[in-house]
């Protein structure tokens, strides 16, 4: 069982990732690890794959880490929390009381590129945690290069603009559905603009016995290039346009849960990004058209996936 | 003291190390199946089927996986093993690194074999020898019974304080791993005993949490690692009282290096590996023709028992170095090299290469590298490809 987030007050006063950790103004990803962890009870444990998070927050001889945290490399968090895993519960076989919720954070290129064999792996096994995939798009530690997770269109180092090529080709690989095809016990995307409907979440995953996962949308002030200060209005517009649906995946029923029924243009999420400037050009036209059909169809896939997949399994649960 | 009555079976290599690593009270395996590891990762998943093993047993999906899954295990203050071979040491390249780096005290046995390309099976030195600088402790066996014994070891020693770094057990792939030789197994009891020690201070927990794995920066790193190296250097001495404290339980040791007639011989073939039983077989058939021959088995390779080696070698007239793995472009193969600078040049080391890809070394073969070393037909500082095909 799981008790749903309504409001602050009823959030724990203590910071799971203390202030002073050198991850930039308006860091979304900052945002995510702080709801995702202060939902989840205090005993938990984090394992973290290289990335910006990992080397902003713990650079020796400091951590901005209140919880107990592990570090290895980049494409094995989710391997090293099967070890983890499975320590718990042979210590615990052992008579040593060591159960604790395990939770990792991975960004999009150790999540969806080279961390997904270890994935893949792990929620097969049917190890015990919740995997959080912090999705700024690209590999920003490294200075924003594409990953399987940069949206189409985006200009990155790797992906750049220019007569030939107008920034990344082809579409953002399709993360959830590769989850969801593990068939684990629960699975959702989340933006901390719905910091409601993200702890909520957290609370629902942590209450499954088995490999969980969150895809949380963490715009990047530096990759995507737009003020600090929007960090949270970029996450609200994307969800606000259809540009990264909010739904989970339960059971393997599909649920909307945060119907967007007169989505705004999905310009308006775009065009305060430095990141899409040149999709306004002219040239560029065709480009910002299957970007708009693909959000589109998307979200229709979503809502008809919702209706199957509730009368073939039956209605969910909530 | 009294020891235990012995049990005494025929088990192939792979199968005693399984064993004793069932013995060793492991919490978590974490493995990958490669030929000629095989059978110990079966075997445990047999153990683990039939409720013997104790601990958990991950199944992963790939040597990479297999040795982070061993980190995370690590970490909890888990008893942690995981064994592999050539293609999959190689994959796990990245992680050795990082595990002697965290300073985790996870033991591995490695089924030496060869590196592809071409693909082959059979044994070599050359999957550990190319990732002999990862910080990992190192050990050669030479037989079955030696690999059973070295595995309880290991773990005594890794998870000593002060030591708390990785070891890898080698032994050839197919010439041991699948040998069936004769070996005195102790009781359970004993060696739970001689392997009890309280949980580590420093581990994932709640209750005192810890960074594990923080970033560091050049006016850091650096001693982080000479921490590592001195760690190497205090296993030197700890191996010592593990063999005394193993010596207790079961009334076998065999020390950082085994020496057969080394002092004051004509010449002594250094060796590392079960080829080290071939080149004593030869030397004794020699000697008992009236020669002077001798061997050093160096089976503690990192850390390198440096005086030891030295000590055996002061009085020998001549030293070959042998290795069974190949370091192209260089004068000679990582045994040679390091038995040169223990040396420093006060006596000439040849050197040879032998047993690649699985290449038989017979006793035959044997007295005829002891005859090149007379004739001085090995003198130059490069190897000499002993074996090859021309
Ligand atoms: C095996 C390996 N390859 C490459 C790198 C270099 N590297 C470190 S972090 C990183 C990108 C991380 O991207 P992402 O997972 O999206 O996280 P972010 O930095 O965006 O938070 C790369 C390529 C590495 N550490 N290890």
């Amino acid at each position: 069982m799981y008790e749903q987030v309504k409001g602050l007050k009823e959030l724990p006063a203590d910071e799971p990732l203390s202030p002073g950790h050198r991850l930039c103004p308006g860091c979304g990803a900052s945002i995510v690890v702080r709801q995702v962890l202060l939902a989840a009870p205090k005993d938990a444990i984090v394992a973290n794959a290289t990335g910006c998070l990992e080397v902003s927050t713990a650079i020796y001889p400091y951590s901005a880490w209140n919880r107990p945290w592990a570090h290895s490399a980049f494409e094995n968090a989710a391997a090293v929390a099967s070890g983890i895993d499975a320590g718990l519960k042979a210590l615990s076989r052992r008579g040593e009381a060591r159960e604790h919720p395990i939770i990792v954070f991975g960004g999009d290129g150790g999540t969806y590129d080279i961390g997904m064999q270890a994935l893949s792996g792990a929620l097969e096994r049917g190890h015990r945690f919740l995997y959080v995939c912090y999705d700024n798009e690209a590999y920003m530690n490294t200075g924003i290069q594409r990953s399987g997770g940069t949206p189409r269109g985006a200009w990155t180092t790797t992906t750049q603009v220019g007569p030939a090529m107008a920034g990344k080709q082809g579409s953002k690989k399709d993360l959830l559905s590769i989850v969801v095809s593990h068939r684990v016990p629960y699975a959702a995307t989340a933006s901390i603009s719905h910091w409601r409907d993200l702890m909520t979440k957290v609370r629902k995953a942590l209450s499954k016995d088995g490999p969980t996962f969150l895809h949380v949308l963490a715009p990047c002030t530096r990759g995507w290039r737009y003020d600090p200060e929007k960090t949270i209005r970029m996450a609200r517009l994307a969800v606000e346009t259809r540009f990264f649906p909010l739904y989970e995946v339960e059971g393997g029923v599909y649920r909307v849960t945060f119907p967007v029924t007169s989505p705004k243009p999905v310009e308006e999420y775009l065009k305060p990004q430095g990141r899409y400037s040149h999709l306004f050009h002219p040239e560029n036209a065709s480009e910002l058209e299957t970007i708009r059909k693909e959000v589109d169809d998307n979200y229709a896939r979503i809502e008809k996936l919702s209706q199957l997949t509730g009368q073939l399994y039956g209605q969910k649960t909530a | 003291m009294s020891l235990q009555p012995l049990r005494v079976a025929a088990l192939q290599g792979d199968e005693a190390v399984a064993e004793a690593v069932r013995q060793s009270g492991v919490d978590v395996v974490a493995a990958y199946p490669i030929t000629p590891q095989t059978i110990i990762v079966e075997k445990l998943a047999e153990y683990a089927a039939k409720g013997n093993l104790g601990g958990e047993f991950v199944s992963v999906e790939s040597e990479h996986s297999a040795l982070s899954a061993c980190v995370g295990a690590s970490l909890t203050g888990a008893r942690v093993f995981t064994a592999t071979s050539s293609q999959g040491l190689a994959y796990m390249h990245e992680m050795l690194y990082n595990v002697s780096g965290m300073r985790l005290p996870v033991v591995m046995a490695v089924a030496n074999r060869a590196l592809s390309a071409p693909l082959v099976l059979n044994a070599d030195h050359s999957d550990m020898m190319g990732s002999r600088d990862s910080g990992w402790i190192q050990v050669y066996a030479e037989n079955v019974e030696e690999m059973y014994d070295r595995t309880i070891q290991l773990f005594k020693l890794c998870e000593d304080p002060r030591v708390l770094l990785p070891a890898a057990l080698n032994f050839e792939g197919f010439i041991l791993s699948h040998d069936k030789e004769r070996v005195r197994l102790l009781d359970d009891e004993p060696v739970r005993r001689f392997l009890e020690r309280p949980r580590p201070r420093h581990r994932l927990d709640p209750a005192d949490p810890f960074t594990f794995g923080a970033m560091a920066t050049p006016e850091t790193y650096y001693e982080f690692r000479m921490q590592q190296s001195e760690a190497m250097e205090t296993a030197l001495h700890v191996f010592d009282e593990v063999e005394r404290g193993f010596e207790g339980i079961s009334g076998r040791r065999y020390g950082a290096v085994d020496a057969y007639n080394t002092d004051d011989a004509d010449v002594v073939m250094v060796i590392n590996g079960s080829a080290a039983g071939t080149m004593r077989a030869a030397a004794r058939g020699l000697n008992a023709a009236g020669e002077n021959v001798g061997v050093l088995s160096i089976k503690l390779f990192r850390p390198f028992p440096l005086e030891q080696v030295v000590s055996h070698l002061s009085r020998a007239r001549a030293v070959v170095a042998m290795d069974r793995s190949m370091s192209p472009g260089a004068p000679s193969g990582p045994v040679s090299e390091d038995v040169k600078a223990a040396l420093q040049a006060t006596k000439p080391v040849m050197s040879v290469v032998y047993g690649i890809g699985g290449r038989d070394l017979s006793t035959e073969d044997g007295k005829k590298i002891f005859g090149m070393a007379k004739e001085g037909s090995l003198s130059g500082s490069r190897s000499v490809m002993y074996g090859v095909k021309v």
